[in-house]
């Protein structure tokens, strides 16, 4: 593939998304409009976040590409390798090696540093969207910082459930401004919003780029006497003991029986490798 | 034990070899040329080019074959290569009064200059399956005449004189490009335009039908219909000059729509435009009509609440490659989520039983 220009994109749209990413920085979860371009990948498949990894590589880079917290599955295997084909960057599965890391639905486990950029995939850029369909009243209802409607519905969820009914996507206020959408990730990752590394937000198909910059405040939004809670299964990783993990359950056989398994695949390999165990790989596991 | 789904990289490269496998079929039939599919499935490659927006028939029929015939993939395998190709500039506006026309009909005139040509149509035929076409494809010449050499002017330039139709005053504004620049609402009707003629010919066929069916109707007549080639210019700036890069083939249509007058404008009759590559006069007819029922605050008509007049409802899921793109990206895995719900539901559960369950029945 190497008639492409590195990284797939030409160096104009590269600078084109670099501006509003800088234009993201600049202002906090506020969504820049940005000429998205078809990629090579169906559109809600990653685009937005292909074409923000593809504007933010260069080629010293070390990439990383996790779906669901793992390098395996297919869509990150295929983005990963797109990128080895188009770029020829260094990639690897280890958070702490990467400099840029693309993901869809999580945050790592492991701590970023200073020295890294997360990219996200975003299907729905517009934490307001299933409260009002049409883009001319949300954009209008952030610029007037017109949130009202959002705290309805969560009360909403309160007298209803007794509880926020938002498990994942859960919205957050960036910087005492905007109310942004941190891409579906499980509400567990919300706290992990506040980082030292440089959090960008690519939505393809809608046209949208936003960004938190590193230190920035990130309140997930909730009511005094109903406080934002970031839950997680009840239970250890069954490979490598994690109590601190967001966990996958894996249905084991025909009868239903379960395990529970850290979604960050690199995160409960180096914890094996450093000697942990689960409740299913200790020697004395019945 | 524990088996992670593993080996995605694999499973990838397998299922694209059997793609491949798949897609050539029974290797004692002949293997399809891209020749083939040009000149025998050039309605496929026509909306292919169309709702690609690259005009190239050759790469519009590898694209049909590459994509085993599914032509909204074909269309997104043109959109793939055409974002990566330099823009060396604009073409002039074509000429379509200009056009050589292979088929031009008017439905509000009997006759106009430059007649009623019918061209290649299926209009006419009936529609029974040639079995003789499965045994042996041959045909015989279809009779010629003399093709006309002077333009074919439009027919609504007739009804303009008289000033019962409305005006559309030229415009040297450069439009913007959709391509290039991100959508925003309110759009104008440039920008309308382009997303309607690269929309899906399905949702935009939808659309129009729903404006005949009453959903903000518009009493549309085909002022007229053509297709065939026009001449594609463009400004060299280093000769000072335009010059003739190419030629395209475009449907073009030109409603004539009744119109009542309203608070801005006086009775007169409006029109609705659409302008598509290639033979592709279903999709340039329902343009037309989609274009018109989108006027509605222009011409100071009521918002009658139907989809077609709504604007950020058509620009924003006309576009087929965004649409199956988004529609079919819930294959992905979702099972972050769907473990973050599983706990949700299973603790709003819990906390409802112990609501309902009586305590005396508890201990």
């Amino acid at each position: 593939m190497n008639e492409y220009n590195f990284a797939y994109l030409d160096e104009q749209t590269k600078r084109m998304i670099r501006r509003a990413i800088l234009k993201g920085l600049a202002v906090p979860g506020y969504q820049v409009p940005f000429a998205s371009r078809e990629m090579p990948m169906p559109y809600g498949w990653g685009t937005g976040g292909v074409q923000v990894s593809a504007a933010t590589l260069t080629p010293d880079d070390t990439f990383k590409v996790i779906d669901q917290g793992a390098d395996d599955t297919t869509n990150a295997v295929s983005i990963r390798k797109f990128f080895e084909n188009t770029a020829g960057v260094a990639t690897t599965e280890e958070t702490k090696k990467a400099t840029v890391i693309q993901t869809r639905h999580r945050i790592p486990e492991a701590k970023l540093t200073e020295d890294q950029i997360l990219v996200y995939q975003v299907p729905i850029p517009e934490p307001l969207r299933f409260l009002e369909p049409r883009e001319t009243e949300t954009r209008k209802m952030h610029s007037l910082e017109e949130y009202g409607l959002m705290h309805v519905k969560l009360y909403e969820d309160i007298s209803q459930h007794g509880a926020i009914s938002t498990s994942y996507s859960y919205p957050v206020k960036v910087s005492d401004r905007y109310v942004m959408d941190p891409s579906p990730i499980p509400k567990f990752d919300n706290p992990k919003l506040e980082m030292d590394a440089i959090q960008l937000f690519g939505a393809g198909r809608e046209q949208r780029i936003y960004a938190v910059p590193p230190h920035t405040k990130v309140v997930s939004l909730d009511f005094e006497d109903y406080p934002f809670e970031a839950s997680k299964a009840d239970h250890p990783c069954d490979l490598c003991g994690a109590e601190d993990s967001y966990l996958d359950e894996v249905i084991m056989d025909d009868a239903g029986s379960r395990m529970f398994v850290c979604s960050d695949t690199d995160y409960c390999r180096s914890r094996r490798e450093a000697g942990h165990q689960g409740p299913m790989t200790r020697e004395d596991a019945a | 034990m524990y088996v992670a789904v593993k080996g995605g990289e694999k499973a990838i490269e397998n299922a694209h070899a059997w793609l491949a496998e798949e897609r050539r079929g029974d290797t004692d039939i002949a293997d399809l040329s891209i020749a083939q599919i040009r000149e025998q499935l050039s309605l496929a490659v026509n909306r292919v080019m169309a709702e690609g927006s690259l005009y190239d028939p050759d790469l519009a029929a590898l694209a049909i074959k590459q994509a085993r015939g599914d032509l909204i993939e074909a269309i997104f395998l043109i959109r793939a290569y055409r974002t990566t190709l330099p823009r060396f500039g604009y073409s002039n506006p074509v000429k379509t009064g200009d056009m050589a026309c292979d088929r031009r009909v008017s439905a509000t005139f009997k006759d106009a200059p430059g007649g009623q040509v019918l061209g290649p149509t299926f209009d006419y035929t009936h529609r029974l399956l040639d079995f003789k076409l499965a045994a042996d494809g041959e045909v015989a010449p279809a009779p010629e005449g003399d093709a006309r050499q002077e333009p074919t002017p439009h027919i609504t330039s007739f009804l303009k004189g008289e000033g019962v139709i409305q005006d559309e005053p030229l415009s040297e504004d450069a439009p913007g490009d959709l391509t290039r620049e991100p959508m925003e609402f309110p759009s104008n009707r440039p920008l309308r335009l382009q997303a309607l003629t690269r929309g899906d010919e399905g949702f935009v066929l939808g659309m129009a039908y729903s404006t005949q069916r009453g959903y903000a109707r518009n009493h549309a007549f085909v002022g007229e219909l053509r297709i065939g080639k026009v001449a594609v210019e463009m400004d060299i700036p280093e000769l000072g000059f335009a010059i003739e890069i190419g030629e395209v083939e475009l449907t073009e249509c030109e409603t004539v729509n009744q119109f009542q007058g309203s608070k801005t404008e006086p009775p007169q009759f409006t029109r609705g435009y659409g302008l598509v590559f290639g033979q592709s006069e279903r999709k340039a007819i329902s343009m037309a009509l989609v274009d018109r029922a989108l006027r509605w605050k222009e011409l100071g008509e009521d918002n009658l609440g139907a989809a077609a007049q709504d604007e950020e409802f058509v620009l924003s899921h006309a576009d087929n490659i965004q649409a199956t793109g988004f529609l079919e990206h819930i294959k992905l895995p979702h099972y972050v989520d769907f473990q973050s719900e599983l706990e949700l539901v299973r603790k709003l559960r819990r906390e409802a039983e112990e609501r309902i369950t009586p305590k005396e029945a508890a201990e």
